[in-house]
């Protein structure tokens, strides 16, 4: 078990409705595969950088959460498997990027990151 | 005779000493990166959206090894442009 933070960039032509279910569908996989799902967020439209698969804006969504390491490749295959999944990425959080992270939830500010003083 | 040109000055002149550079994430206790964070990361990159150097941001190896990992995964996620102008 580790920590891990999924940013996935969904298509914008996705409902409002639909965005929530495919989220959804992502927690409960965790879940039913006894990983935890430590915070989800919904950054909604956003646009991009550059254009990806021809579209100039996503909707992005983080999930963090803990699961056994052999989840991440049946995660991946959902992923790709997903019409409306324009990008993902997995990041292995150490122990100060949780640190971070949690005191990012618990409503500290800090305009970036900044350890206890 | 290139010596003949050479200015002497009767007192030293004063240098100005420029301040120490340092890391700014050893001096605030930062310790993770953020690749969420594309303002932030934007302090370490120049008009092209390429990184800086250490010799002009003074972070230490740790850190701008942390920083262009960031940056790299900004940019695969779109928060951050592989390439530019007038990113400031």
């Amino acid at each position: 078990m580790s920590n891990y933070e999924l940013m996935v960039i969904f298509t914008p032509v996705l409902s409002e409705e639909e965005y929530k279910s495919t989220q959804k569908k992502y927690e409960d996989l965790v879940k039913d595969t006894g990983g935890e799902v430590l915070s989800t967020k919904p950054w909604g439209l956003k646009s991009l950088a550059y254009a990806v698969a021809k579209k100039t804006t996503g909707l992005y969504w983080v999930m963090e959460y803990s699961a056994p390491t052999s989840f991440n490749e049946k995660l991946k295959i959902q992923l790709l498997r997903e019409e409306s999944v324009m990008r993902h990425m997995f990041t292995v959080l150490d122990k100060y990027a949780v640190e971070y992270n949690a005191k990012k939830r618990s409503g500290v500010h800090s305009g970036t990151q900044k350890a206890g003083a | 005779m290139a010596k003949a040109n050479e200015i002497k000055y009767l007192t030293a002149i004063k240098a100005e000493k420029r301040p120490k550079k340092y890391c700014r994430f050893k001096k605030m206790g930062i310790r993770y990166i953020d690749y969420k964070d594309g303002d932030f990361l934007k302090k370490f990159l120049n008009e092209q959206g390429k990184l800086l150097p250490r010799r002009i941001t003074g972070n230490s190896l740790k850190f701008q090894r942390k920083v262009s990992e960031a940056v790299k995964k900004a940019r695969q996620m779109a928060i951050l442009p592989y390439v530019t102008d007038l990113l400031k």
